[in-house]
């Protein structure tokens, strides 16, 4: 029931956008901006032949870049929250490298790792890594002290406290960290396919630019949008399932 | 049995030694209650986290059975004010993770634990989680868990203090209830005297900054039937509260 409204109200948003961006496409009236209807049409035609490869390849970008931030950043955090000598000997490491524009450090991973794959996973990663620190880390540190104790007077070992108590606690906003990362990733994921590779939606859109095709661009970014709005979905997906108890 | 010899707990904050407890002597026998009383800061919840095996750092003696405070071997049964439920785990879960961090081989105990769920009056809550809880049922849920450990010892920190009077005299029954049937040894720390006079079979009276016992009280009223509404009760809690008063007061 719940559900079905939800998948309700994703629609209510898509006629919303397409209502204004047809009122801004007939107002403008110019090729640079063709009405949605145009752009649909377009994309279902080159979906299959033109579109699936590079959706294929930004997705998988993406994926990959989260699932390296979180195999490395979720136990640094874990860690950094309950073991104070952690935190204090990591935290201004990751507040100093933190702010630093990494896609100001593209050129020189490219230099270092060559214009494939590893470069734009990894610019993926550096991005959401340390919003996934910073976020769990808080998320153990924010675990009131009496929530150890009967575990403690249980003689519970520090995998059991792991288990039980540091991963649940931190999860929502592990998932919240991600959801921010995620749009920010999307964006520079963006960046980095419209150099050194000829699949990604990063490079479909600007070559359809280039090449003054406004239809194929349009589609391109809808289809951008369309992978935000999945990603976003598999997150509220996990919430709900993952952390019902924090909306009982 | 619980055996406190000469127990003093210094702790340093902000680069200054304090004394939060000197010199504590206490035996309990085994299968028996205790209620330690005193004022705010005297050190009671630092005594039960020395005996939870939360706070190492103690001068003299404190043991179980003959064996110093080890959490891994022995098992120690602690519900902390707040009663100390995981949100991310529902009633059934909360109850059953004793038992599995303890018996990590056998862990079979479902049977006992719906025997459990039917003795506190959980039965139909299993798969609520705590945030779906009253005060009083979530105070089950802890009883529930520490029991089912069956435990050499069980701590309570001021366990009734936050529920209304109602309910906390319901949960007093029915923890009395089921500590008769398994004969825990308890130690609870409360700051109501008729709620000492009730569940300890022993009182203890702690007093001061730093912690000491006062007095030890051996309670003469303690288990039977409907004693709170015998005149004994009033007249007993009476004095209590006057000898408390006087003490606290020095």
């Amino acid at each position: 029931m719940i559900e079905q409204r939800r998948g309700v109200w994703y629609l209510y948003g898509i006629l919303i956008l397409f209502t204004l961006w047809y009122i801004v496409a007939s107002l403008v009236n110019l090729p640079i901006i063709p009405t949605p209807w145009i752009v649909m049409k377009n994309l279902l035609g080159i979906f299959v032949s033109k579109i699936l490869i590079h959706g294929s390849y930004s997705l998988w970008r993406i994926v990959a870049g989260v699932i390296l931030a979180v195999i490395i950043g979720v136990p640094a955090g874990l860690c950094m929250g309950y073991f104070p000598k952690w935190d204090r000997a990591l935290s201004p490491i990751v507040y100093l490298t933190y702010p630093i524009p990494k896609i100001a450090l593209l050129p020189i991973m490219m230099l270092l790792l060559g214009l494939g794959e590893v470069s734009k996973i990894l610019m993926i990663f550096l991005i959401i890594i340390f919003q996934v620190i910073i976020a769990v880390r808080d998320g153990v540190k924010s675990i009131p002290k009496e929530t150890y104790y009967p575990l403690y007077s249980l003689g519970a070992t520090f995998g059991n406290i792991f288990r039980e108590i540091l991963i649940p606690a931190s999860m929502p906003k592990f998932l919240t960290s991600i959801r921010v990362a995620m749009a920010t990733a999307i964006s520079v994921l963006f960046f980095t396919e419209t150099f050194g590779t000829e699949y990604g939606m990063g490079y479909f859109i600007m070559d359809a630019w280039m090449r003054v095709n406004y239809l194929e661009m349009y589609s391109g970014i809808v289809v951008l949008s369309c992978m935000g709005l999945v990603l976003f979905g598999v997150i509220d997906y996990l919430d709900r399932k993952i952390c019902h108890w924090q909306y009982k | 049995m619980i055996q406190i010899k000469n127990l003093n707990v210094t702790y340093e904050a902000m680069g200054e030694g304090y004394t939060a407890l000197e010199n504590i002597n206490l035996e309990l026998g085994a299968g028996k209650t205790c209620a330690i009383i005193g004022p705010s800061g005297c050190g009671k919840s630092t005594l039960l986290k020395v005996l939870a095996g939360i706070i190492k750092k103690y001068e003299g003696v404190v043991e179980i059975n003959g064996q110093p405070i080890t959490p891994m071997k022995q098992k120690i049964g602690f519900i902390p004010q707040n009663y100390g439920l995981l949100p991310w785990k529902n009633v059934y879960e909360n109850i059953r993770l004793s038992a599995k961090i303890k018996n990590k081989k056998d862990s079979d105990h479902s049977r006992e634990l719906d025997f459990f769920v039917q003795q506190l009056g959980l039965a139909g809550l299993e798969g609520r989680y705590p945030g779906e809880l009253s005060g009083g049922q979530q105070q089950r849920v802890a009883l529930a868990r520490s029991f089912l450990l069956k435990p050499d010892l069980l701590l309570m920190d001021e366990p009734f203090s936050a529920l209304d009077a109602m309910t906390r005299e319901e949960i007093q029954n029915v923890f009395l209830d089921v500590w008769r049937k398994y004969s825990v040894s308890t130690i609870l720390v409360t700051h109501y005297v008729e709620e000492a006079l009730y569940l300890g079979q022993k009182i203890v009276i702690l007093s001061g900054i730093p912690g000491s016992i006062s007095t030890i009280i051996d309670n003469p009223l303690f288990g039977i039937d409907d004693i709170r509404n015998h005149q004994d009760f009033f007249q007993l809690s009476l004095a209590l509260r006057k000898m408390i008063k006087e003490d606290w007061s020095k």
